[in-house]
């Protein structure tokens, strides 16, 4: 049989296996279907729950604005999938190309789309963390509990570590009017993301709205009382405080576990794919019928030095998914690229917070329009030269052009001026990032990996 | 053809009927200009690109001196712009606080509340109509109806209409950039005096409103307090103004336009009949193919910028031709058509980026119930003549009258 014909053979009657059934693993099914897939398509996923959507999981849903079991996502195109939901996959063998499952099961493949994504990362002391009281904030039922219990009206709430999602946390808790400390070993709230200058600002934003921000404290311990509530905090400062409720947010933990000894290169930082999203295996080989998308997925962007990227973003999760749905269905020379320009939005404390690129990356810093002091601002992240990056807090709708200027690897600092430049954006700035090796809550795009070539690529998009 | 005798042409009143072939004919050359006249912008993604771009400005105090000559763009010494010709921080802090009483966040239902009260002013304007059998659209239908409801959103007296609506059409003929230097200096002298007396007029309501507030917008812009305090007297004038004459002179159009493309399509028409839901994206596909605002001819370059291979100098005049980019065959399928159901309909109509249409959700509701209500309530409507008789505008471009028979008026 010649290669085309296999292809399409496997078009019609082929088997395809999705394991995880979130936003990136739906996604992908629906444009497996979209592309013509016509075989057998089964999802697997560990969690009991249709798939849902997790953005409002922090905002909406804690605030009781939305039930956490009212965030089903969209289906956008019937899938006539086979759902394996509540079981999760515990292995993987490449060589007889076939999934095991929690329950036992087995589950042969033509094609596996691995879309396993992360989780959050528990608190350290296993102890402490059986204390009740005690949540993360990854899932629906993570968010029905945690929300219960905000509703009950906490005596405070602990949050540990200001990244998005614990910032988005104390930002319920100030707006449902619950006094939360927040406890952050970094010198800012989203310093791992967005740097020191603007983490100044949002530890500006979260004071002036009440809450009890420490930064460059750790949490030592947690106590509870007798009846195993969690009941204190102690801080590597040598304070306490009283707590009832206690978030702990350090950030995600990649789901590839499971394929510890499968052979496929699969670590705590993610799976590495291609641009084309198929996953290596440990010797550096791309394989070519296992693909990966969403969180879990790393990959080389020629924007940003080839480096792996690997982005925690809503929106990476679809198109990746799309990506990696087409290519699994097509020809190789019909095979798109994963050219995502990374960018994730977040809601806290009344400010709209959005980004474009790769702000982690950056070694400067300069705003370019607005004021830090007003909270209303567009910053610039500079690279070496270019712009890599820039963030708008509640002005969004400057972001296309900001978007446009990192494609076409514009210099930095800018060279123009634009409307509404204060005295501040006259100049660059040191952009302030953590040193890496030091994690905290974790940034929302996480740098690994580096291929020898540096070489520019011009990257236009297609437009319609 | 140069750009100057390209744009003579679409300012021309002879092809103001159809002035889509000229826009095609710019798109040739996606930016162009020469000696003296401005920098036109034809194409989507250019059009769309410098609404986006924070290099652009819209305040006239950053022409120089030649661009702002040559394309009539004078500051007026008697009041300071409204927040249309104004850039980011002022132009933010004012758009906030007149957004305060209408729209999200802090009034996020104000217009989908209207909804009946607007639908009850259509359903009284057709009513009226009952034992004519020839109408014209405009003075009996759209024209009253979104001036019947920006008087009621701001708290002006309907029946002050006489006064105002003079003042108001002169304004919106300001914006039309025709004519010699001579014959446009001569036109701001009038533009200028009209914003005088329009300005005269509703500080002396906002004053009413501040002593003795109502549920209205001149009241909440005269006595509320938000997180940006309060617009000063001189700026509650200048935005006023700038709502009162938005909030009709573009309207009118869209629902002229409108009935005048459905008739154009009866095809579409009779779906409308029925098949309400369509009034949605018909109304979008009608913003992309007769916007009622055709070009934004109030913007200038605070650099040197580079717009698809032309180099556009600091101070420059710049036209975006919004109504030439809905065109955009880069952009749209088949654009010369009208689809009502289009997918992926991301017009320029209403603009986009900061300056983006403050009252595009009024517009929206107003346009679908008028066109929904006519075609399902006007027996038989025939055009009398097309095209029809068209205002000397350019910029805001639509039929002065729409003479139409009908065989009656339905309940």
């Amino acid at each position: 049989m010649t290669i085309d014909g296999y292809l399409e053979a496997f078009r019609r009657e082929g088997r395809i296996v999705v394991v995880g059934a979130s936003l990136a693993g739906l996604r992908a099914a629906e444009a497996l279907r979209a592309e013509g897939f016509a075989g057998t398509l089964t999802l697997v996923g560990d969690e009991p729950h249709e798939p849902y959507d997790r953005p409002p999981l922090s905002k909406q849903v804690l605030l009781g604005k939305v039930p956490a079991d009212h965030t089903r996502l969209p289906r956008v195109r019937p899938v006539d999938a086979q759902w394996r939901l509540g079981s999760a996959a515990t292995g993987l063998d490449l060589a007889a190309k076939r999934v095991r499952l929690a329950d036992g099961d087995v589950l042969d493949y033509d094609r596996l789309l691995i879309t396993t994504g992360v989780r959050a990362r528990p608190w350290p002391q296993e102890l402490e963390a059986e204390l009740d009281g005690v949540f993360v904030l990854r899932t629906q039922d993570d968010a029905v509990q945690l929300h219960h219990r905000l509703a009950a009206g906490p005596r405070r709430v602990l949050v540990i570590g200001a990244g998005f999602t614990g910032s988005e946390i104390a930002s319920a808790c100030r707006e449902r009017d619950v006094p939360v400390t927040v406890a952050e070993r970094g010198a800012a709230p989203l310093v791992g993301a967005l740097g020191g200058v603007v983490g100044e600002v949002a530890a500006e934003l979260q004071r002036a709205h009440g809450v009890d921000l420490r930064c460059g404290v750790q949490v030592t311990g947690l106590e509870g009382d007798s009846a195993g509530r969690v009941r204190t905090a102690h801080f590597s400062d040598g304070t306490a405080v009283a707590c009832d409720v206690v978030v702990v947010a350090l950030g995600a933990t990649r789901n590839t576990e499971w394929l510890a000894d499968s052979g496929l290169g699969a670590g705590p930082r993610g799976i590495a794919c291609d641009a084309g999203c198929r996953a290596f295996d440990v010797r550096g080989i791309v394989t070519d019928d296992v693909f990966v998308a969403g969180d879990v997925a790393r990959s080389p962007h020629p924007l940003f030095g080839y480096q792996f990227l690997s982005l925690e973003h809503w929106g990476n999760a679809v198109a990746q998914a799309e990506v990696a749905a087409h290519n699994m269905v097509s020809a190789s020379a019909e095979r798109r690229p994963h050219l995502w320009m990374p960018s994730f939005w977040s809601a806290q404390f009344g400010v709209n917070i959005k980004s474009v690129g790769v702000p982690p990356m950056a070694d400067q810093i300069m705003v370019t329009q607005g004021s830090l002091a007003e909270q209303r601002f567009t910053a610039a992240y500079g690279f070496q030269g270019r712009v890599i990056a820039a963030v708008t807090f509640d002005q969004a709708k400057w972001l296309d052009f900001y978007e446009r200027q990192i494609e076409r690897a514009a210099s930095f600092p800018p060279e123009f001026t634009t409307v509404d430049r204060r005295p501040e954006g006259r100049q660059p700035v040191a952009a302030d990032f953590p040193d890496p090796s030091q994690p905290s809550h974790g940034p929302t795009v996480t740098l690994s990996g580096y291929s020898p070539t540096d070489r520019r690529v011009s990257f236009t998009p297609r437009r319609a | 053809m140069t750009s100057v005798a390209l744009l003579r042409q679409v300012l021309d009143y002879a092809n103001r009927p159809d002035p889509y072939p000229l826009y095609a004919e710019l798109r040739r050359t996606p930016v162009v200009r020469d000696e003296a006249g401005p920098y036109l912008v034809s194409t989507y993604w250019a059009v769309k690109g410098l609404l986006h771009d924070p290099r652009i400005s819209s305040d006239a105090r950053n022409l120089t001196p030649e661009a702002a000559e040559a394309t009539g763009q004078e500051q007026d010494p008697n009041l300071p712009p409204s927040f249309l010709r104004l850039d980011p921080p002022e132009h933010d802090r004012l758009r906030r606080l007149a957004m305060r009483p209408f729209g999200p966040p802090h009034t996020p239902r104000r217009v989908f509340e209207m909804h009946g009260e607007l639908a009850g002013i259509v359903t009284g304007l057709i009513d009226g109509l009952r034992g004519r059998d020839a109408i014209d659209l405009v003075d009996d239908v759209s024209y009253p109806f979104p001036v019947t409801v920006i008087c009621r959103i701001l708290g002006v007296p309907r029946e002050d209409e006489t006064h105002f609506h003079e003042w108001a059409d002169t304004i919106a003929a300001g914006l039309d950039p025709v004519g010699t230097p001579e014959e446009r200096a001569a036109k701001m002298q009038d533009v200028q005096q009209a914003r005088r007396d329009l300005a005269m007029y509703l500080a002396g309501l906002i004053e009413e409103r501040r002593r003795s507030p109502r549920d209205d917008m001149l009241s909440a812009l005269a006595t509320e307090h938000g997180p940006d305090g309060q617009m000063s007297p001189v700026e509650m004038i200048t935005t006023s103004v700038l709502l009162l004459i938005a909030g009709h002179e573009t309207t009118v159009n869209l629902i002229t336009n409108g009935m005048l493309t459905l008739l154009r399509h009866p095809d579409v028409l009779q779906r409308l009949r029925t098949e309400p839901a369509l009034a949605g994206p018909l109304v979008e596909e009608l913003l992309r193919f007769e916007p009622p605002v055709q070009m934004l001819p109030q913007r200038t370059t605070l650099a040197e910028i580079e717009v698809a291979g032309t180099v556009i100098p600091k101070g420059a005049a710049v036209y975006l031709m919004v109504a030439s980019g809905n065109r955009d065959p880069q952009r749209f399928t088949d654009p010369d058509r009208f689809v009502p159901d289009r997918p992926d309909n991301q017009h320029l109509g209403f603009g986009h980026g900061l300056h983006s249409c403050f009252g595009a959700p009024l517009a929206r509701l107003e346009a679908q119930l008028a066109l929904t209500e006519l075609v399902r309530r006007l027996d038989a409507p025939q055009l009398v003549e097309d095209p029809p008789p068209y205002r000397q505008n350019a910029v805001l471009r639509g039929p002065r009258h729409l003479p139409l028979t009908i065989g009656g008026i339905r309940d």
